[in-house]
């Protein structure tokens, strides 16, 4: 991508700071998914497939308007159908759209070792760049979400990109174009968020929904994708939504305090060896000091 | 041919007689694992750091590296495997190493003659055996969950967190020894590397560094001093 490096925030693997990183200001772009009016249409699907260049993949019945398990390496945009028991014992069918989440703090780029694989963009978007990809999964373990899926054939990662290549252009995504409820919008996250709080107030004032609000995780320092729920206080019932997200600790302690650990344990361990070397030198066996130590 | 055969005089200028300390397959063994475990620690410490992903590149390429490091890390724990087979018997703590252990201070400051005598294999060298037999052991299933990373399901997605974390401790771990072994192999111990090498020992080392695995194969009881 042209200027892609002015264009940078951070970027994976990358040995020092990242080239052109805080260069450029950008507007941090931010995907609304309002759950109470999509009605699970699916052109969001088709309008990624599309756009992407993808095929639909075989579908498989499982009880319920469910019909693929999860996101794929070539099927980044799923929408997640729940059933759900009200307090009243009313049944709800609770609808969302299943992506990369786009994460301030992305948890695939702390994980990734190959340079410049994970980007994120200075608008916010965390882009795979499959040159670079070495196809390890590591981002898999980091992804607070299970987004990044692998292609067994290429061994390469792939997931949502939220159309970096569009927005580049000045466009929306392509789910954004094709939903037909409007429960979809494209922006700013500072217009996003408004827009979701003003709709969020509307469910709790007038439609008798005390406990809609917007999610928007702050575990992974808020997201590039914003759900309005029906019910704030229960992400998990719309397909596993984490109600408090983070980069696992594992991680974490992997790429920081244990990188350091572990770096000084091998560097004093060649320091130590040669150290004693100098200090009491080689064992010799009587007979051979003569000659060589060769038997 | 077994480790418990004297050799016959190699016809060399001096005439010595050399003493068999490891058998060819033990020989090429040790080659295999030390040379496939050359190559994961070189491409694993590129995916370890960003400031070592250059090793990658020198082993050619991100990629390649990430394809082959799991096929080579199996022939190494193979090849360890066959190494437990082998060197089990002789790789027990027995009560000479327990006493060898108590004068360790000894060895490493090169006053060997203040140390009891050993057997086959020295208390530390029985150490970094069952330190890269467990080792290896971790190894493989870590990394097997890091291999086929997306088939531990999301509901058991701390398997995915415990597999990076029990490769990469395990890893640490053994580069430790591994360090030391070299260390000792090359430097150190002088006539180690030939004997690894070559197979042979002079009987003078031999009678040195263990004593007890000298007397057992050569019938040779006769102590000097």
């Amino acid at each position: 991508m042209s200027q892609a490096t002015l264009n940078v925030r951070r970027i994976s693997g990358h040995a020092g700071t990242a080239p052109g990183a805080g260069v450029e200001r950008e507007e941090q772009v931010c995907k609304l998914v309002d759950t109470t009016t999509c009605i699970g249409c699916k052109a969001c699907e088709v309008a990624c497939l599309e756009w992407n260049g993808y095929s639909f993949r075989d579908t498989v019945f499982q009880n319920s308007y469910q019909t693929m398990p999860e996101t794929a390496w070539n099927y980044w945009n799923l929408i997640k159908f729940n059933e759900h028991e009200r307090d009243d014992g009313s049944m709800m069918l609770l609808m969302r759209k299943d992506q990369c989440m786009h994460c301030a703090e992305p948890g695939c780029l702390a994980a990734c070792p190959a340079d410049g694989a994970i980007v994120q963009y200075t608008n916010g978007i965390v882009d795979f760049q499959q040159d670079h990809c070495i196809g390890c999964g590591y981002c898999v373990s980091g992804c607070p979400f299970n987004i990044p899926k692998f292609n067994q054939h290429t061994k390469k990662m792939f997931k949502c990109t939220l159309c970096s290549d569009r927005v580049n252009e000045g466009l929306e995504p392509a789910c954004i174009k094709s939903c037909p409820t409007g429960c979809l919008h494209f922006g700013t996250k500072d217009d996003m968020k408004e827009l979701a709080e003003t709709r969020a107030r509307q469910l709790r004032e007038h439609s008798n929904f005390d406990k809609a609000g917007v999610y928007d995780p702050a575990g992974v320092g808020g997201t590039g994708v914003i759900y309005v729920l029906h019910d704030v206080t229960n992400p998990e019932a719309y397909g596993g939504l984490p109600s408090n997200p983070r980069i696992p600790w594992v991680v974490k302690f992997w790429k920081g305090p244990l990188k350091w650990i572990g770096n000084l344990a091998m560097i004093g361990g060649v320091i130590g060896v040669t150290l004693h070397y100098l200090r009491f030198g080689p064992k010799q066996v009587e007979a051979d000091k003569h000659g060589d130590d060769r038997p | 041919m077994s480790a418990s055969q004297v050799m016959p005089p190699a016809p060399s200028a001096h005439r010595r007689r050399t003493i068999l300390r490891y058998t060819l397959s033990e020989r090429v063994n040790h080659w295999i694992a030390g040379l496939t475990y050359v190559y994961c620690l070189v491409t694993g410490l590129a995916f370890w750091s960003p400031y070592l992903f250059w090793l990658a590149v020198v082993m050619g390429g991100g990629p390649a590296s990430r394809f082959w490091h799991p096929w080579f890390g199996v022939v190494f724990v193979a090849s360890v495997f066959w190494m437990y087979k082998v060197w089990r018997r002789d790789m027990l703590v027995t009560n000479a190493d327990r006493n060898w252990e108590k004068a360790i201070r000894y060895y490493i400051s090169n006053e060997d003659q203040n140390l009891p005598p050993i057997d086959r294999f020295n208390y530390g060298q029985k150490l970094y055996f069952w330190l890269i037999f467990y080792g290896a052991i971790l190894l493989l299933v870590s990394g097997i969950g890091l291999w086929f990373v997306e088939s531990i399901p999301w509901s058991l997605r701390w398997l995915r967190y415990l597999a990076v974390a029990v490769h990469v401790g395990a890893a640490l771990i053994t580069i430790g020894g591994f360090i030391i072994h070299v260390y000792m192999g090359t430097a150190m111990v002088r006539g180690g590397f030939t004997s690894i090498i070559r197979g042979e020992v002079s009987p003078e080392w031999a009678k040195t560094h263990h004593r007890l695995w000298y007397e057992r194969v050569t019938g040779d009881t006769s102590r000097r001093e």
